[in-house]
């Protein structure tokens, strides 16, 4: 049944892709509004998912309801990281902050190595391998579950953005900075909080995730590139983009592992992404640069 | 010669001669954990120098150059094992390969005005792309590795770069050196002019009628060709080569420390940088297994409590406040 053999492969990619969506959508958040690269997103995510590890080992925690406690950590380390760190850098070259955070992602990950030890960790769940079927096709009930976990955080997220006040002095916040100040936003603050959202998102996706991959101090840069690829392809600033490109790139990996060998599925993302900016630079969704 | 030494203050040409005979006669005092060290040093001043031509003097980010690094040493070092091809004539392929590849990231980047933080993440892309392709390619030893014949290790042969660790860091002297006068002479061409336009202001150096497209092309170009000879060296010093370390991002990074530590843009910040860096952090290893502690990961922590620190509070990188404290910087000598 290769027919079938596809478009299982393509499903599980597309519900691993909701949740690289998921961690893309943080990145995105923090691009948009506080105009800061997060250069080191994948090493946020593989702190999370050491926290999610420990809360597991220590309390038998599920990673899913994990999602909460280490959620609410990333926020305040992210308000802490802007509000003392990255706050002086936002009037500074672009450059320099970007450099500013390669020195935050190179001390996570060795930070991580040090104290976790370069050994791949996971977490086992009792439903690790049951699976869901439909007809000939078999979905993994934890891929299920993340993908889930992952679409109602991205839609907290798309609606805090649309109905609450402070999503909305947030957006004023990235649409006109100078505007925000002259009606009376705490730009600063405003800006801390965003950067915690965004590290909360990519908090979420780390303990989605932890369900389906296992977990090593170095995994960082491999992840910040891809949330960046996700982003670029799906357009900066568009946050529904941002979730549409991961599940392409979802399943475009999954189609590469099984089309090619599994070590190659990351050309694939890397394919996309240079016939996206020789085709379309400002992405599928984003407006035109 | 003369464009080399014109408008440099005398001070600072007696200690660059003093320094320069220093780095000479080192090999004759040093044991051979010192040379390896210094070797270290040099490389590391060299390819951080190749970086700063890009992003020092034309400001365009690299993030990846490790990817010069590696398709240098990989084409040399293949021709070299397979071929039985001469290392210098490999160097020249190496050079014309990572040329060509620096071209087309230039091409793809800039026709599309992919710029800043952009520009660096497809340099990151790259790198990434070929370590994959590299780790599945079968005829280059894939993960496993290729590795170089150390037969030769008693006489020194320069034409075949097989030989002892001091006829490597003589050669890599001659490289640094070489890179240092070429950076001299381009600042002061047309071409470092046009470069620190476009790096200030792209918009205002295209309204005053500089192609940038153009020389920014270059730039890559001739920063990815120097990069591969660096490649090539590397690959000849330690005889092997694995594709996920040689193209990994954190190579990329140990080569931008220097430059970035030592100041950006500036001619000598990338060669103090990196013998700044080197030694301290191999200093910190060796404590740390002296002390005990012998675990991976203190060399780069300590890596990214210096880039924190100098990003925050010292923008411009530590050459120049010590230039100017010592009376080496031209402004001072202008003023009497």
């Amino acid at each position: 049944m290769p027919i079938d053999l596809y478009v299982n492969a393509t499903l599980s990619g597309a519900l691993t892709g909701l949740v690289y969506g998921l961690m893309a959508l943080g990145l995105s958040v923090i691009f948009g509004v506080v105009r800061v690269v997060n250069f080191a997103h994948g090493e946020m995510m593989t702190a999370a998912m050491y926290l999610a590890i420990l809360l597991a080992t220590a309390i038998g925690l599920d990673p899913l309801l994990a999602m909460v406690p280490v959620g609410l950590a990333m926020f305040a380390a992210g308000y802490v990281l802007q509000r003392t760190l990255i706050s002086p850098f936002i009037v500074r070259p672009e450059y320099a902050q970007f450099m500013l955070m390669i020195a935050v992602a190179t001390i996570l990950a060795n930070g991580q190595l040090l104290i976790f030890g370069p050994n791949a960790r996971n977490v086992q769940v009792e439903y690790a391998l049951d699976s869901f079927a439909i007809g000939n096709i078999l979905l993994d009930k934890v891929r299920v579950y993340a993908a889930i976990g992952a679409l109602v955080v991205s839609g907290a997220l798309f609606a805090f953005f649309r109905f609450t006040l402070l999503g909305k002095a947030i957006r004023a916040c990235a649409d006109n900075y100078i505007g925000a100040q002259v009606v009376g936003l705490n730009v600063r603050q405003l800006y801390a909080i965003t950067f915690g959202i965004g590290a909360a998102c990519v908090g979420a996706a780390g303990c989605m995730l932890l369900l389906l991959v296992d977990v090593t101090p170095v995994q960082g840069p491999g992840y910040t590139l891809l949330a960046f690829i996700i982003v670029i392809v799906g357009g900066m600033g568009s946050l529904t983009g941002a979730l549409l490109s991961g599940l392409i790139i979802g399943m475009s990996e999954a189609l590469a592992g099984l089309l090619i060998v599994p070590s190659a599925k990351s050309m694939a993302a890397f394919a996309i992404l240079v016939v996206v900016l020789l085709f379309r630079p400002q992405g599928l969704l984003g407006k035109q640069a | 010669m003369k464009a080399l030494v014109e408008g440099i203050p005398k001070r600072s040409i007696v200690a660059l001669v003093v320094v320069a005979a220093a780095l000479v006669v080192a090999p004759a005092v040093s044991n051979a954990y010192v040379l390896s060290i210094l070797v270290l040093c040099l490389y590391f001043a060299y390819t951080g120098q190749a970086w700063n031509i890009m992003m020092g003097f034309a400001g365009q980010l690299s993030l990846g150059h490790s990817l010069y690094v590696g398709v240098g040493a990989y084409a040399s070092a293949l021709l070299f094992v397979k071929l039985g091809v001469n290392p210098w004539i490999g160097a020249l392929a190496a050079i014309a390969v990572c040329t060509a590849l620096g071209l087309v990231i230039g091409f793809l980047a800039f026709r599309f005005g992919i710029a800043g933080v952009y520009f660096a993440i497809l340099t990151i892309a790259f790198a990434e792309f070929t370590r994959v392709g590299f780790e599945h390619w079968n005829w280059a030893g894939s993960t496993g590795g290729l590795f170089l014949p150390v037969a030769h290790r008693a006489s020194n042969d320069l034409a075949t770069l097989r030989g002892s660790p001091t006829m490597f860091y003589y050669v890599m002297l001659a490289f640094t050196a070489g890179a240092l006068a070429l950076s001299r002479v381009l600042l002061a061409s047309r071409f470092g002019y046009y470069w620190r336009a476009i790096r200030e202001d792209e918009s205002a150096a295209e309204a005053l009628g500089i192609d940038a497209f153009r020389y920014k092309m270059a730039a890559v170009a001739l920063s990815a060709a120097m990069t591969a000879l660096g490649g090539v060296f590397f690959a000849f010093y330690y005889n092997n080569l694995f594709p996920d370390q040689i193209f990994s991002i954190g190579r990329s990074i140990e080569i931008i420390l220097g430059p970035i530590i030592g100041g950006i843009g500036t001619l000598l910040g990338p060669v103090v940088g990196a013998f700044l860096l080197t030694p301290l952090a191999d200093a910190l290893s060796e404590l740390m297994i002296w002390l005990g502690i012998d675990t991976p990961g203190v060399k780069h922590v300590f890596y990214g409590l210096c880039l924190l620190v100098v990003v925050m509070y010292l923008p411009n990188g530590v050459w120049p406040p010590i230039a100017h404290r010592l009376g080496l910087d031209r402004a001072r000598s202008r003023r009497g």
